[in-house]
């Protein structure tokens, strides 16, 4: 009982960081929370942003520039004059003067669907590859890994630049693009794992049973990878949202007036230090949706693994 | 198939080749070890095993013990098919394995399962023990509704002494002892008449190890079973086998029944692994005489010349390194592969 009390957490000078770890805990363990931030904060806005939103995301008036979000207030004389926050536009406005919350909320659509599709696919694609180079082994596994090498030796902005300017800007290039480099990652790890379920007594009990190899790989491998593939994916989502934010700076993403995150922060950049709030804001929101993906997916991952349901 | 017709696959019929189940011909397992980044060439072979030849009788139970890395579980799978031989017959029931296809072994795979030694790597964590022992009914459709499924499994659970409720949990809520007994099930399900028990007492608790055999015992009993029955440990072995080979490095080099290997074992090896057993009784494990071998045995990769074991062979001559012997029976139902063992005959 007294080793308990001597733990390092309970002593007085940690207790702020202990505040955060614990609260990260209690996110982890009860999952409602990720997932209200998900829902309340992002999705559910995004689907019906038509109602939501207070502004359009894509006009807005140039008498407004630059407001600052509303807590803000104003500040200076003269020409120096700052003008302070207003609950017109709670987050602020661009250098264009459109309204940045319902620019986030518009552009969560995009985003969102942009790595939910794009996630899907290449998970898709990495995963069937995966298991088909590790369980079958030979050529096959020769053949997969070595385009994996390719993939992740290849500069990743030059190679979507190229796709890009062959296919144009759109959102089916930006997708392309994000699957023909992610499924590589799904695919070494994949095959990784399926290499060492496929040793074990369990794989060849099967075969003893006369199972084929569809079913060894339906039933008896893909279930026991599930977890790392999900946690995998959620891990991606972050990447994804940055490397289209990445294309579209670039402009060879979706196109300009579209108000996808990566986008706001690209015309934020030069703002940063006179209008933080252009930048900071969808910089927030794709910190939001990372994090709740990421204690989303810690908690389906504990979830989907038998040993860890009942405790 | 149509040599299995002829020997009938259902009952016992004793026909001229039903007295034995299984023989295994010159078997050879050899490992490539591979060198080259993208051209892979075979460098060397590992000889796991290699010319291995037996039979194995209708209801019986051949032991087959040897060290660790003897080739014992390399015979097992090569049997199974699990590997496919370099060389060498496996008959089952007067049909020969070896040429099958995959499909065609599939038919096969009814009639022989396999009990694996670790009961924590050969049961899916993810599938219930239900779905564990049921899936074998599945792949060959040996039910035909959700209700014969459910009352099949039933009774299997019963059969190897599990309640049927328990067909819900998942593996990591049973003992080992219960896994091993949900492996058991698994290889009943589909009413085979071979068993590979790959050393399946080897991970258990003593107590444990009890159970699981009387269970393999009452189970050979009574569903008509033959086993081979790899282990290591001689006690366990001694008491479950109707006859025991022993081999050494992808060899094997004695076979004979149980009772007559304990007492009068030929081969050297036999008698040095025979020695080690431990006796429970301090006074006559003093006066017994203990043959220690020396050196390490010989990597299966480059296997001595001659006779494997003659380099630690405490009785040794010049023509053991030469001379290949191969396994003869020197007495009746008495087989060794030694050219001093008493009528071994001319080499």
């Amino acid at each position: 009982m007294a080793n308990i009390a001597a733990i390092p957490g309970n002593l007085p000078g940690a207790r702020r960081v202990n505040g955060v770890w614990r609260a990260l805990g209690t996110a982890r363990r009860y999952p409602i929370f990720p997932v209200a931030i998900l829902l309340f904060v992002l999705v559910l806005p995004a689907i019906f942003a038509n109602w939501v939103a207070p502004h359009s995301p894509t006009v807005g008036s140039l008498s407004n520039r630059l407001v600052p979000p509303f807590w803000v207030a104003a500040e200076g004389e003269g020409i120096y004059a700052t003008p302070g926050g207003t609950t017109e536009h709670l987050l602020g406005t661009d250098k264009q003067g459109r309204d940045i919350l319902s620019r986030i909320i518009y552009g969560a659509r995009v985003s969102l669907t942009v790595a939910a599709i794009s996630i899907f696919l290449a998970g898709l694609v990495g995963t069937t590859l995966g298991l088909i180079a590790g369980y079958f082994g030979g050529n096959i596994d020769h053949l997969v890994m070595r385009a994996v090498d390719i993939c992740l030796s290849m500069p990743a902005i030059l190679f979507a630049l190229v796709l890009a300017v062959v296919l144009g800007p759109s959102f089916q290039t930006v997708i392309i693009v994000i699957v023909s480099i992610f499924w590589s990652r799904y695919a070494r790890l994949v095959r990784g794992e399926t290499l060492g379920i496929k040793s074990q007594d369990f794989v060849a009990r099967s075969r003893v049973a006369g199972a084929s190899n569809l079913r060894i790989i339906s039933r008896h491998i893909f279930p026991n990878i599930v977890n790392t593939i999900i946690v995998l994916a959620t891990l991606e989502v972050g990447q994804v949202i940055l490397l289209e934010a990445t294309l579209s700076f670039l402009g060879a993403g979706l196109p300009r007036p579209t108000p996808a995150w990566g986008l706001m922060i690209a015309n934020g950049r030069e703002l940063l230090v006179t209008a933080w709030w252009v930048a900071a804001m969808p910089g927030v929101a794709i910190l939001l949706s990372v994090m709740s993906m990421n204690l989303l997916g810690d908690w389906l991952r504990d979830r989907l693994d038998p040993k860890l349901r009942n405790v | 198939m149509t040599t299995m017709t002829e020997t009938g696959t259902q009952g016992r019929a004793p026909a001229e080749s039903g007295e034995i189940l299984l023989e295994v011909k010159n078997l050879k397992m050899h490992f490539p070890v591979t060198a080259g980044i993208i051209f892979q060439r075979a460098v060397a072979h590992i000889k796991a095993v290699d010319g291995v030849s037996f039979f194995v009788r209708r209801g019986e139970t051949l032991g087959l013990v040897g060290e660790s890395g003897c080739g014992k579980t390399t015979t097992g799978r090569c049997i199974l098919q699990l590997y496919r031989p370099t060389d060498g017959q496996v008959i089952f029931d007067g049909q020969e394995l070896t040429g099958l296809s995959t499909r065609q072994m599939r038919t096969m795979r009814r009639r022989m399962q396999v009990i694996f030694q670790d009961p924590y790597s050969s049961l899916n964590p993810r599938m219930t023990a239900g779905n564990i022992i049921g899936e074998p009914l599945i792949v060959h459709g040996l039910v035909n509704s959700k209700d014969e499924y459910k009352d099949r499994v039933a009774e299997l659970l019963q059969n190897v002494g599990l309640n049927p409720y328990m067909a819900d949990r998942f593996p990591h809520e049973f003992s080992g002892g219960q896994r091993q007994r949900i492996g058991v099930a698994r290889a009943l399900s589909v009413d085979p008449s071979f068993i590979v028990c790959d050393e399946p007492v080897s991970a258990l608790d003593v107590s444990i190890q009890a159970q699981i055999v009387n269970l393999l015992e009452d189970l050979q009993e009574r569903f008509d079973l033959t086993y081979l029955f790899i282990a290591h440990d001689l006690s366990v072995v001694r008491h479950i086998s109707n006859r025991v080979a022993v081999m050494y490095l992808g060899h094997i080099v004695e076979i004979a029944d149980r009772n007559e290997i304990y007492r009068s074992p030929l081969h050297p090896y036999t008698r040095a692994l025979l020695s080690a057993v431990p006796i429970p009784d301090p006074i006559i494990d003093a006066q017994r005489e203990r043959i220690l071998l020396s050196g390490e045995v010989p990597s299966p990769l480059n296997p001595p010349s001659g006779c494997v074991f003659h380099p630690r062979c405490p009785i040794a001559i010049d023509s053991c390194s030469e001379v290949t012997p191969e396994l003869r029976e020197v007495d009746s139902n008495h087989w060794a592969a030694c050219i001093q063992a008493p009528g071994y005959g001319s080499y």
